[in-house]
């Protein structure tokens, strides 16, 4: 039985070892350069002491970070990815969070990553995979591992100003991609063109598939999703054929007429998710692409990835919203309403998740796991978890699974997901603010900051830039006199978000 | 050209518009800041930015944004 997600590309190796794996603007790796690599960056790791531990990797995105990652794997060892387009201050809250004993940076990444508080060792990745691969090492590792042993920490978003780290294992990693290639049909003529950051769980979809196929996966630059047409001729010139991307880089593409000029020529299959794609935007894609799969993804990262799916096959009227279907073989939703009991059809119910595609919980953070990996409430009699995502939802007439809204103060902005309340933590820590609120106008797709206080708006933008990811940064940022607050006190959001429609007019 | 800077300073207060010339190059604006000055342009000015006029060139700076929507005012 398969237990180590590197089966993958043993196997791989094997038997394509020229074939190209991973690809950006700068380099292509091939699976035996993959390999190769690999081995090189366990082996450091192994004669550093360096085994069942956190190992940041703070790279620019390049095929060699993604090899990095297996590297780290190989030593027994879990990845923990940061990025320069996050915040510093997330960084060190992070880093504090792991307190790992070796960051691994390229020759780009070294300055910044000397700036934060770090008690560990530097190390730069072109240097440690020169290091003499040691396979007898390496195999007395992998004969120990568990299935059950995590593999990486990624991080999301927490309510309380400080971001979680959901950490994974092997055997959640296997469940999710062998499922996940099932239902989009992955092969190996398949070819990724990667969207997705490498610090998210997004991008499993592309990596760990393109081992177990040998397939190709192209990292796209960044840069390209500014401008349309561009980013479509990087997909012909690639002959991709496959993408699985947030869905707003898929309506920046339609939403400007893109297809006018050029059109995607290989593209077979569309998987998007995360956010709520617009009817009309979708039509305007499936009308450019008559044969190609269109599949609604859906899951969160405490589920590693995705847990979701639904094909596109019938025809959605306007402002309709297209289900998120069902869940993948080997995964269970449940659907409970408040009384903790399955929510009977049109009845409204908190989604949770039960399966072996759970994430082990929060990193150093027992007290947030324990408030969201739970008893099973159906099962009385013997240990069983479930992860309770926070989203609400609902069964349609066709009994496919329809997602409502959010429970709480989280929202999906851009395809990320932002507690609000994580939003005001870093404002009410800025010099000059004495209390905000934030809102999301879901019709605009915006977050406005309200706040009170003697900092100007123009510097409380500029603070807020330097403490949170660029996709949580306020849209618009309104100073008021007075915040509006309920009759116990609390920061009244109805009337907040009156401003905010008042403001949608104006 | 004030109603184009306007837009511009709501999403970036701390960027000089009026003699920044590289906001691709050095990465200033992104796919998020784009999308929304596309919106804003065609709400304000009335014309249609078509993804051919997507550019880096036209893009870099205040200046070249406002060539292109004269340029597209023109034409309507």
């Amino acid at each position: 039985m398969q237990n180590h997600v590197l089966n993958y590309l043993d196997q791989i190796v094997a038997v394509k070892p020229e074939k190209i794996a991973f690809a950006d603007d700068r380099e292509e790796m091939s699976f035996a350069q993959v390999y190769a690599h690999s081995r090189c960056v366990g082996t450091f790791l192994h004669r550093q002491g360096i085994y069942k531990e956190p190992v940041v990797v703070f790279m620019n995105k390049q095929p060699r970070e993604i090899t990095a990652f297996f590297g780290v794997i190989a030593a027994g060892d879990f990845y923990v990815p940061i990025d320069e387009e996050m915040p510093a201050g997330r960084i060190q809250l992070i880093l504090d969070n792991v307190q790992a004993r070796i960051l691994i940076c390229d020759a780009r990444t070294k300055e910044t990553a000397e700036k934060f508080a770090f008690g560990g060792k530097l190390v730069l990745y072109d240097e440690i995979c020169e290091t003499e691969a040691d396979d007898e090492a390496l195999r007395e590792i992998r004969s120990r591992a568990i299935d059950t042993d995590p593999i990486y920490i990624v991080f999301t978003s927490g309510s309380t100003g400080v971001p979680k780290g959901v950490a994974a294992c092997h055997r959640s990693v296997i469940d999710y991609i062998e499922q996940l290639s099932e239902v989009l049909e992955f092969d190996e003529d398949t070819v990724f063109g990667n969207q997705t950051p490498l610090y998210f769980d997004a991008c499993l979809k592309e990596l760990y598939p393109t081992l177990k196929f040998g397939a190709t996966t192209y990292l796209i630059p960044r840069e390209l999703f500014l401008f349309p047409v561009r980013l479509v001729e990087f997909l012909n010139d690639h002959g991709i054929n496959t993408i699985c991307w947030v869905v707003s880089a898929l309506t920046m593409i339609s939403s400007f007429g893109t297809f006018q000029t050029v059109t995607p020529k290989y593209l077979r299959t569309v998987a998007f998710g995360s956010e709520v794609f617009p009817v009309r935007q979708f039509a305007l894609w499936r009308a450019v692409l008559p044969e190609a799969k269109f599949v609604n993804l859906y899951g969160p990262t405490e589920g590693t990835g995705m847990c979701c799916y639904y094909k596109v096959e019938r025809d959605f009227a306007p402002g309709e919203a297209i289900p998120i279907g069902r869940p993948f073989q080997n995964t269970e939703i449940l659907l409970l309403n408040e009384k903790n009991q399955r929510a009977r059809q049109g009845e409204t119910g908190e989604i949770c998740i039960r399966g072996t595609s759970l994430t082990l919980g929060y990193y150093n953070n027992f007290e947030k796991t324990g408030e969201v990996f739970v008893q099973n409430p159906l099962n009385t009699a013997y240990p069983e978890l479930i992860y309770r995502t926070g989203d609400l939802g609902r069964y349609n007439e066709r009994g496919e699974l329809m997602f409502v809204s959010r429970r709480d103060y989280q929202i999906k902005h851009m395809g990320h997901r932002i507690e609000l309340g994580e939003i005001e933590v870093n404002a009410g820590q800025v010099e000059g603010v004495r209390l905000s609120g934030c809102i999301y106008d879901d019709i605009k797709g915006k977050i406005v900051l309200y706040y009170v206080g003697t900092v100007e708006e123009k510097d409380l933008a500029a603070a807020l830039r330097s403490r949170l990811p660029r996709y949580m940064v306020p849209n618009r940022i309104v100073r008021l006199e007075q915040m509006p607050l309920t009759a116990n006190g609390k920061i009244d959001r109805v009337t907040l978000k009156g401003l905010v429609v008042q403001g949608r007019n104006s | 050209m004030e109603d184009l800077l306007e837009i511009l300073r709501d999403l970036h207060p701390e960027v000089d518009f009026e003699t920044c010339d590289t906001l691709i190059d050095d990465k200033i604006l992104d796919s998020f800041d784009i999308v929304s000055i596309i919106a804003e342009i065609n709400d304000c000015f009335d014309v249609t930015i078509t993804a051919e006029k997507i550019t880096p060139q036209n893009f870099n700076s205040a200046e070249a944004l406002y060539a292109l929507i004269q340029e597209l005012e023109d034409e309507e």
